[in-house]
């Protein structure tokens, strides 16, 4: 098996924060929006190296996403910054009229999504944004993985024409992927050969399922793992070369079953070569509040779980 | 420079091509349209500095943005009479293929048209996304948009007039069509409006009153002086009276015809009510 090094647990914003300091400096063309809570996404360094290009909407998601509309129309090329639910939920038909139907080069990048938002609770902890952005035509949708994805994820972006909605968290998770390491949009990543199951992850999740796959390596059960940061456009080919070796396949995310990337990994399945499929996903659930530990073990969105689905799925082949 | 005589002829053609649009396929918004005729004639052939020749990032060019979409049937006419595309195309509103969506949209690549708009409340943000760029673009021209009264029932035209003010958008004129009426009612009747006047000088806005909104002369002079009142650290809001249905006798001073196609017989009265000027497509 490959090994891989978590070389420091770091938080996926601070990569998206990283990234946009970055791209500020490189392309002038880049501005971002934020509608208070630029400490929360770590803009601030952005904003501080670059204020003429860093826009404070306060407390005014829509009107944010229709100023990032309208700066497109000129030439920039708009960052905008919330946490995950009022980045897709609060906003949606301004993203589906202003952005996604317009075509508009947009780039909405969400912070704390999922449960490990942690102690605020289900109001603030979205579990369906990855279905409602990528049933809107034309719109990429991308969860990274860990700090050095994220950052690369958010330069490659700028070079994309077109909607992006860039999905990360807050709580700190391993960092693991190569530092400055190159993000195509809509390419796989394959991080583990294996004969018995396809381990398929999105998030900080593709951490998780490294650890299933030492856990299930040791029972002698080898299992493929694959890191999807692009939900869509989805790599369709990647996924079916790997389960028509496997046989069948494990999904694990930090979203609803409904909607998220099992979704469309079982639309997939279905069209071109049936296999069984379980989720590691919410159960069509609200969160709560807990320390993001606590939620990842009660909702079973851990190592853990993924082994036993694997292990599960396997009887079902 | 185009003058009074030549705009009222430019207007009376778009009254033509409204109705005719509207009635060609039983659907769309006549009543905002005819209301809208002069403000949108007169930016388009007399004040913006624009390229028909289209280019979607309009760099030093004006640009005007309809966030009440549903009044295509007037924006399409200007678009065509301008030089945007075929005033023929105009056969093509709201029918399967068009470019001429119900509610505009960049999405089939109308010339002209630089975002969607239909689902109310949104364009007074795109409208300041813009003329944000162009501060940075170091571009001197203007942004208009254009927005109904009842649109100003949702909350993102609020959100965007407080924005607008704080941060000195004041390459920004939002003309606001204050026609009293929306699809239930009166604005009165719906949900009132209020003091729209006090209302955006208390959200930090310039504002000016245009009383007589069908009268080319009357919104010539105000839009002047909107411009002239522009880049003095606060977007400008234009209070445009007009009336519904103007120009078509049986479709004024009603909301009735906010969404009512006419038959025949009306569309034959009310093109009788407006001769051809420019020719029809």
């Amino acid at each position: 098996m490959k090994v891989y090094e978590n070389t420091g647990n770091k938080d996926t914003r601070s990569g998206f924060g990283a990234g946009l300091t970055e791209l500020g400096n490189k392309n002038e063309n880049v501005v971002a929006l934020c509608a208070d809570l630029t400490g929360s996404l770590k803009m601030n360094e952005f904003a501080n190296q670059h204020p003429d290009r860093f826009y404070q909407v306060g407390i005014a998601e829509a009107n944010m996403m229709g100023i990032a509309a309208g700066l497109t129309i000129g030439g920039k090329i708009p960052f905008t910054g919330t946490f995950a639910n009022f980045s897709t939920g609060r906003v949606y038909d301004q993203i589906r009229q202003s952005i996604a139907y317009s075509d508009k080069n947009v780039k909405i990048c969400a912070s704390h999504s999922g449960l490990t938002l942690g102690e605020d609770g289900a109001t603030h902890q979205i579990l369906e944004d990855i279905g409602l952005m990528k049933m809107l035509p034309g719109m990429t949708v991308i969860n990274t993985c860990d700090y050095n994805q994220t950052k690369a994820a958010t330069i490659a972006i700028a070079d994309h024409h077109g909607p992006v909605y860039l999905r990360f968290g807050r709580p700190k998770v391993a960092n693991f992927t190569p530092e400055n390491g190159s993000f195509e949009i809509g390419k796989a990543v394959h991080l583990q050969d294996g004969k018995d199951v396809t381990i398929v992850a999105t998030g900080h999740l593709v951490w998780e399922a490294l650890e299933a796959a030492k856990e299930l390596n040791e029972k002698g059960i080898s299992a493929e793992v694959i890191n999807i940061h692009t939900i869509k456009p989805l790599d369709e080919k990647a996924i079916l070369d790997s389960v028509k070796k496997t046989g069948c396949i494990v999904t694990a995310e930090e979203h609803n079953y409904l909607g998220g990337l099992g979704e469309s990994i079982a639309r997939t399945l279905a069209q071109h070569h049936p296999t069984p499929q379980e989720f590691v996903a919410t159960q069509d659930t609200f969160g709560e509040s807990g320390t993001p530990a606590q939620l990842l073990e009660k909702y079973g969105l851990n190592a853990a779980n993924i082994a036993a689905k694997a292990e599960q799925v396997i009887k079902r082949k | 420079m185009a003058d009074i005589q030549q705009l009222k002829d430019i207007v009376t053609q778009v009254r033509r091509d409204i109705v005719r649009q509207v009635h060609a396929v039983n659907s769309g918004h006549p009543g905002g349209s005819l209301g809208c005729a002069e403000f949108i004639v007169t930016l388009y052939n007399e004040i913006m500095d624009h390229n028909p020749d289209f280019s979607m990032d309009g760099v030093n060019e004006d640009l005007f943005f309809l966030s009440n979409g549903h009044i295509s049937p007037v924006y399409y006419s200007v678009l065509a009479r301008a030089g945007y595309f075929p005033v023929e195309e105009l056969n093509t509103f709201r029918k399967l293929n068009t470019r001429l969506q119900g509610h505009p949209t960049t999405h089939e690549g109308l010339p002209g048209i630089r975002i969607a708009s239909g689902s109310l409340g949104q364009g007074m943000s795109v409208a300041i996304g813009a003329a944000l760029a162009k501060k940075l673009n170091n571009d001197d021209k203007t942004v208009f948009s254009l927005h109904g009264d009842g649109e100003l029932q949702e909350g993102q035209i609020w959100e965007a007039a407080m924005y607008a003010s704080a941060n000195h958008v004041d390459n920004l004129i939002a003309t606001i069509d204050v026609n009293g009426q929306q699809i239930d009612g009166s604005t009165d009747a719906v949900l009132s409006l209020g003091d729209l006047k006090n209302k955006f000088e208390a959200f930090g806005w310039e504002v000016l009153t245009i009383e007589k909104g069908n009268d080319i002369e009357a919104v010539v002079n105000g839009v002047r002086e909107a411009i002239s009142l522009s880049r003095k650290r606060k977007p400008i809001c234009i209070l445009l009276h007009t009336e519904m249905g103007n120009g078509v006798d049986f479709m004024m001073g009603s909301h009735k015809w906010h969404g009512v196609a006419p038959n025949d017989e009306q569309l034959e009265s009310a093109l009788a009510q407006n001769p051809e000027t420019l020719g029809d497509y």
